[in-house]
């Protein structure tokens, strides 16, 4: 017992003093702009040493508390520089002239009001809304409707619900080409030109894409809900004499308003983010004439126009500036939808 | 009362259902059929049988596999590494500090629980432009290369997916009763132990939607390898090779569809085996 415990001190000293020397080495070699490529390795190795050092040092009081930094520690840090370090200095350099690379002044709201002068900008976000609110309205009733149908007496069920469910397995770049390739060779015989090349047929099609590849899902999550509603309380309701559309909407309806707000949240937040079957269906191309203006951005939705300011037009501070917007709308909506949903479970 | 439902009832519902799933699974039938013809056959004939032949599916494939713009065995690769190293990181990780942010009601703790909620709303557009300057920068500082490697999307995705993995997790831990962990505790078992040897094991259920909820994502993820990998990289995963592959050969409705065809078969093949964990781990991530 003795034995062990002055093992684990001298092999936790050791940890601790090669790590420290380890990490102290390599990051005093990048201070002095060394290039020299054992760098890394040593960083990590420096740094896994300390952490195990940490790990065995024998103390009674204190080994809670380590185990509890050591445990938090990766998440933590990979939280910290992919997710938190990125969102300061974004809305930091949104106010600046950032290139990508580095920022020389501070311009003030200059980004901002440039973008709102931005006819293809305001474009954007307008059919952005317009594409949020039809897809909200379509792709739950859509998805409800198949969830009524998987939960009445329908033969083979299974089958039913994983052929809605299957599109949305599939990634959005792929599920693009395929439906670029139904509305210009397949569709096309039947419209004669091809729905993509006007500008509101092809908005109209991306939204269809988008149900087809969204409502097995939001489907999947009604019938979950459904499933819930007691049997005896359908029940009694056919022995009163409503009938189907009477249980629908007085029992069934007021019965999954929980899930309700679940499907509408889920489905704003992610028809808001679009990005993967604009891209891929119409790269956000389709003439249109706006505020005075000709356009050749017409189905471009907002995730997409944030992109291709920084990447394809390198204007990387407007962009930033764009999606800072981008999550303040994002954020105001994600509350609101939060505040309903609470005072609707009260009344409950 | 169900018993009464008319037969007519019956066939309708059928009938619709049917009709629906036609519908839903035209454009992976289309992509099916047309995968046997050649590039003249496609546009002369989409919707058809004819044209279709066993040897052009084969000349199809080799043309699509061994494309250098697609180089699927090697995107196959990265996809399968990225996705499986993600998930193991994420399930390890996530539930060591879901425990400890459950288990410690201290005012830290609870902020950190509150930040990662919080976080979850932050779209991916508003941090995607930094993120590709930080790790630039934090590569060139400590001599790793952040960008273009296989370990640095692995570490951007363990921060991206730590949140909802935390969430989820965090959920499942409080239905823990606590009087387990201090049954162990007092059966001599070390703090990290009941970790290890009670909670982790209880937290299978919960870590297999996690698993499905993050894997469905990252294996599907388009924007953030591409921005990290770059179009024209050497290393890439699937769905940015697909969009390469695509942006070179326009048109080429032959190879385009065959490359479709071999990036969606992966997530199909996963789908029959573990259908009913998917679809039930889609459906509890979003309720919880």
């Amino acid at each position: 017992m003795d034995q062990n415990t002055t093992g684990k001190r001298i092999l936790s000293l050791v940890l601790l003093v090669v790590g420290v020397a380890l990490l102290g080495a390599s990051l005093a070699l990048d201070f002095m702009g060394s290039s020299a490529s054992y760098r890394g390795p040593m960083l990590i190795v420096g740094a896994v040493a300390l952490l195990m050092g940490l790990y065995f040092y024998p103390t009674l009081t204190k080994h809670k508390s380590i185990i509890n930094f050591l445990f938090l520690f990766p998440l933590l840090f990979t939280f910290a520089v992919t997710v938190i370090i990125p969102l300061v200095l974004g809305i930091f350099y949104s106010f600046t002239d950032w290139t990508g690379i580095k920022y020389t002044e501070f311009v003030g709201l200059a980004n901002y009001i440039a973008m709102f002068k931005e006819t293809s900008f305001l474009w954007s976000l307008i059919i952005t809304i317009l594409f949020v609110v039809f897809n909200m309205i379509f792709v739950n009733v859509v998805g409800f409707c198949l969830a009524l149908l998987c939960t009445s007496r329908l033969k083979g069920v299974g089958f039913f619900r994983a052929a809605y469910f299957l599109p949305n397995l599939i990634g959005g770049i792929v599920l693009g080409y395929i439906w670029q390739f139904v509305f210009n060779n397949v569709l096309v015989q039947v419209t004669g030109t091809s729905l993509l090349s006007k500008t509101p047929t092809a908005f109209a099609a991306i939204i269809v894409v988008y149900i087809w590849q969204y409502a097995g899902y939001i489907m999947l999550i009604y019938v979950n809900g459904l499933v819930t509603v007691p049997g005896d309380v359908l029940e009694a309701a056919a022995i009163d004499g409503a009938n189907a559309v009477t249980t629908l909407f007085r029992i069934k309806l007021p019965m999954i308003a929980s899930t309700i707000t679940i499907c509408t949240f889920l489905t704003l937040t992610s028809a808001f983010k679009q990005f993967d079957v604009n891209m891929a269906l119409t790269n956000g191309t389709g003439s249109v004439q706006f505020m005075g203006n000709y356009l050749t951005n017409g189905t471009q939705m907002l995730a997409l126009n944030i992109y291709n300011t920084a990447i394809s037009k390198n204007s990387y501070a407007l962009g930033q500036a764009k999606a800072v917007l981008f999550f303040i709308i994002l954020a105001c909506v994600s509350l609101i939808q939060v505040r309903m949903s609470n005072s609707k479970e009260v009344e409950m | 009362m169900k018993t009464k439902m008319k037969t007519s009832h019956l066939i309708l519902i059928m009938a619709v259902a049917i009709v629906v799933a036609a519908y839903t699974l035209m454009p992976f039938f289309l992509v099916v059929i047309n995968v046997f013809k050649n590039a003249n056959g496609i546009v002369a004939n989409p919707v058809g049988f004819a044209g279709m032949s066993v040897s052009q599916l084969m000349t199809n494939l080799s043309n699509v596999i061994s494309n250098s713009n697609f180089s699927f065995w090697s995107a196959f690769g990265t996809s399968a590494v990225v996705t499986i190293l993600s998930l193991v990181l994420l399930a390890v990780f996530g539930g060591m500090a879901a425990w400890v942010i459950c288990r410690n009601k201290t005012r830290w703790s609870s902020a950190i629980y509150m930040v990662f909620i919080a976080s979850m709303i932050i779209p991916f557009q508003v941090v995607m432009l930094p993120l590709i300057s930080t790790f630039r920068d934090v590569g060139k500082f400590v001599g790793l290369s952040m960008l273009q490697s296989i370990p640095g999307i692995v570490f951007a995705y363990c921060g991206f997916g730590g949140a909802m993995t935390v969430f989820i997790l965090t959920g499942m831990i409080k239905t823990i009763p606590y009087d387990l962990e201090e049954a162990a505790s007092i059966d001599g078992c070390s703090y990290e132990g009941i970790y290890f040897h009670i909670i982790f094991p209880l937290l299978r259920p919960s870590i297999v939607t996690v698993t499905i909820l993050n894997g469905m994502w990252i294996w599907n993820d388009y924007l953030l390898p591409s921005l990290m990998l770059g179009q024209s990289g050497k290393v890439k995963t699937l769905p940015v090779a697909v969009q390469a592959f695509v942006g070179s050969y326009v048109k080429q409705w032959d190879l385009i569809l065959t490359a479709a065809l071999l990036a969606m078969i992966p997530m199909i093949i996963i789908f029959l085996i573990a259908q009913k964990q998917i679809m039930s781990g889609m459906v509890e991530g979003a309720v919880k």
